[in-house]
C-alpha cells in the first residue's frame, strides 16, 4: 500500500534502489561509450585497418553521403515495412491457425508432426525457392520473414491456449457458455502475457527473416545495401547498415514494451 | 409434490487404454424444491462426477437424470448454479466484472441485473472490492464473490462441489456458515458435495453417504434440528454428534 509519509527506511530503500538504477545506466553507456572510442583510437592509430574495420568518424561521414546520395532513409524505409508486414502476418496467422487448432483435437493430432518439421527447418533454405516461384520482390522478402517465424509461434501459442486449467473452462461450462465464449472469456485473456512474449521474439525474428529475404533477393533495404556493400568492398556501408539493424531492433523492440505497458486489461 | 430433481439408477464408468473404471454404480435419490442435500463420501469415490452427470456436462452411461420432470440438457444448465472446488475468479477482470460474467455468457445484462448486481455486492460486504482484483481478496471473499456470480443467474438449483475446501479450517467455519445462510435465507434448493463430515451435517437437511468406489449410494440419513439453527449453531447441538458418529460409522463399517 502507498502511504503519503513515508519512513526514514523507506526513503533509504527508495533512494538506493534509484542509485541502483542510475549506476546501471551509467555502465551501458560507459561500455558504448569506451567501446567506440577504442575503436575510433585504434583506427586513428592504425592498430587496425580503417578500410576493412571501419570507424565511428568515418560511419558518421558515410552516413552522411549516403543519405544525400543513396537515398538510405528509402532502404532503412524499405526493411521497416517489410519486417512489421511479416510480424502483422505471423501475429495475426498464428492466432488464427492456433485458434482453429484450439477448436478441433484431431486436426491438431493430424497436422502436429508437419509443425514440428517446419518449424525445425532452416528457413534460409526455403527463400531461394521462393525467390524462384515468386519473384524478387517484397511478396518473397515478408514470406520469408513470416517463414521464420510463423511455426514457432504456432506451437508456443498452442501451448500457452492448452495449458489454461480446463476448470476455467469448466466454469465457463457451468454458466451456459458455449465453446466461442470459452475461447473469448477464458483463452485469449489468459494468454495476453504469452502473446506479448511472442511479439518481443517475433519482431526480432522477423527482421531475421526480411534481412536473409534482402540478401538473397532485393534491390533495395538494409540487407540489400550489406551484399551489395561487401561485393563492391565497401566495408563502411556494410557496418553502417548493421549499426542502422542494432538500432531498428531496439526500436520495435521498445515499441513492443510500450504496447505492453499500455495495454493492461481495460476496466 | 415432483422433485425439482431425479436421478434414476445412474450409471457412470470412465474409459481409459488401460481400461474401465467404474465411478458411479446405480445412484438413486431425489431432491425435493427448497431442500438443502449433502452427499459425502470417501475421497476419490466420484462426487464430483456426480455433479458433473447432475448439471448435464456428462451424460450418464445408463440411467436417467430429471430436473423438474424433464431429462437433464444443455438448456437446463441454465438453470442450475454450480459451484467449483475453486472460485476461478479472473484476474484479468474486477470483482465486479467477474461477478457479472455469467450474466455476460447468458446475454442478460441490463440496468436491472446490473443493480442487481450491486445490490448483491453490497449485502455480502464486497461492495468497496467492486474494482479490485481477485488477488486483493481473502479467500472467503473470494468464495463469497463466486456465490455471487452463481446467485446473480437465479438458478432452481445450486450444486456445491466442495466449495470451501481450499479454505483454511476457521475460515471455513466462517464461510460455510455464511453462504448456508444465504442460501437458505434465499430458499434456494442445494446439493452440497464434501468430504467433511461436520460440514455435510452441519448444512444438510439430509445427507446422503456415498460407498467406495465404484460408489453406489450406502445410506440416506435425515437430520433433525430444530428450524432456524444457523450451521454454527447446529454444531453445537447434542444431535449433531450423534448424526456425526453415525455417519462415520456408515463410511468406515469396520472400526469399533
Amino acid at each position: 500500500m502507498i502511504n503519503e509519509n513515508i519512513s526514514a527506511a523507506q526513503a533509504a530503500y527508495l533512494a538506493s534502489h534509484r542509485f541502483h538504477k542510475i549506476k546501471i545506466c551509467l555502465y551501458r553507456i560507459l561500455i558504448l561509450f569506451a567501446f567506440l572510442s577504442l575503436w575510433e583510437s585504434s583506427a586513428r592509430l592504425g592498430w587496425i585497418d580503417d578500410f576493412i574495420f571501419s570507424s565511428p568518424s568515418k560511419l558518421i561521414a558515410c552516413f552522411y553521403r549516403m543519405t544525400t546520395e543513396n537515398a538510405l532513409f528509402f532502404h532503412i524505409a524499405i526493411t521497416l515495412f517489410e519486417t512489421l508486414a511479416s510480424f502483422f502476418l505471423v501475429m495475426a496467422g498464428s492466432l488464427l491457425i492456433t485458434i482453429l487448432l484450439w477448436y478441433s483435437k484431431s486436426l491438431t493430432e493430424t497436422l502436429d508432426p508437419y509443425l514440428v518439421v517446419l518449424n525445425s527447418l532452416p528457413k534460409s533454405a526455403l527463400a531461394p525457392l521462393l525467390i524462384v516461384w515468386l519473384g524478387a520482390n517484397y511478396t518473397t522478402i515478408i514470406l520469408t520473414g513470416v517463414s521464420v517465424a510463423i511455426f514457432g509461434t504456432i506451437l508456443n501459442l498452442y501451448i500457452g491456449f492448452s495449458e489454461v486449467d480446463e476448470e476455467k473452462i469448466k466454469l465457463i461450462r457451468t454458466l451456459g457458455g458455449s465453446k466461442n465464449q470459452a475461447l473469448f472469456k477464458v483463452i485469449l485473456p489468459a494468454n495476453r502475457a504469452n502473446l506479448i512474449g511472442l511479439m518481443k521474439s517475433n519482431i526480432g525474428l522477423c527482421l531475421v527473416g526480411v534481412i536473409i529475404g534482402e540478401f538473397i533477393a532485393s534491390k533495395c533495404g538494409l540487407g540489400y545495401l550489406i551484399i551489395y556493400g561487401s561485393q563492391v568492398f565497401k566495408l563502411d556501408w556494410v557496418i553502417l547498415s548493421i549499426f542502422i539493424l542494432c538500432i531498428i531492433a531496439i526500436g520495435l523492440y521498445g515499441c513492443i514494451r510500450l504496447l505492453e505497458k499500455n495495454c493492461i486489461p481495460q476496466e | 409434490m415432483q422433485p425439482i430433481l431425479d436421478c434414476n439408477h445412474v450409471h457412470y464408468s470412465y474409459h481409459t487404454l488401460q481400461g474401465e473404471t467404474p465411478a458411479l454404480c446405480d445412484i438413486q435419490f431425489h431432491v425435493d424444491e427448497g431442500e438443502f442435500v449433502s452427499i459425502v463420501g470417501p475421497s476419490g469415490c466420484g462426487k464430483s462426477t456426480l455433479l458433473s452427470l447432475l448439471c448435464g456436462l456428462i451424460v450418464p452411461e445408463s440411467g436417467a437424470i430429471y430436473f423438474k420432470g424433464a431429462p437433464v440438457t444443455e438448456q437446463s444448465r441454465r438453470h442450475i448454479g454450480y459451484m467449483l472446488q475453486h472460485d476461478h475468479l479472473f484476474e484479468w477482470r474486477s470483482i465486479r466484472k467477474n461477478i457479472l460474467l455469467g450474466l455476460e455468457i447468458q446475454k442478460k445484462i441490463s440496468e436491472q441485473t446490473l443493480l442487481e448486481a450491486d445490490h448483491l455486492l453490497k449485502l455480502y460486504g464486497l461492495y468497496r472490492f467492486k474494482d479490485a482484483r481477485p488477488s486483493q481478496l481473502s479467500g472467503g471473499m473470494r468464495q463469497r464473490a463466486a456465490l455471487i456470480r452463481t446467485l446473480l443467474l437465479h438458478p432452481d438449483l445450486l450444486l456445491l462441489d466442495e466449495p470451501f475446501s481450499a479454505l483454511d479450517y476457521q475460515t471455513r467455519l466462517k464461510v460455510s456458515d455464511d453462504i448456508g445462510g444465504i442460501i437458505r435465507n434465499s430458499g434456494k434448493t442445494a446439493i452440497l458435495v464434501t468430504h467433511d463430515l461436520s460440514e455435510a451435517v452441519s448444512l444438510g437437511d439430509r445427507v446422503i453417504v456415498l460407498s467406495p468406489l465404484p460408489a453406489g449410494i450406502q445410506n440416506i440419513i435425515a437430520t433433525d434440528f430444530p428450524k432456524g439453527l444457523s450451521p454454527l449453531e447446529r454444531r453445537n447441538t447434542d444431535a449433531f454428534k450423534d448424526y456425526f458418529n453415525l455417519i462415520w460409522k456408515e463410511l468406515n463399517p469396520h472400526d469399533k
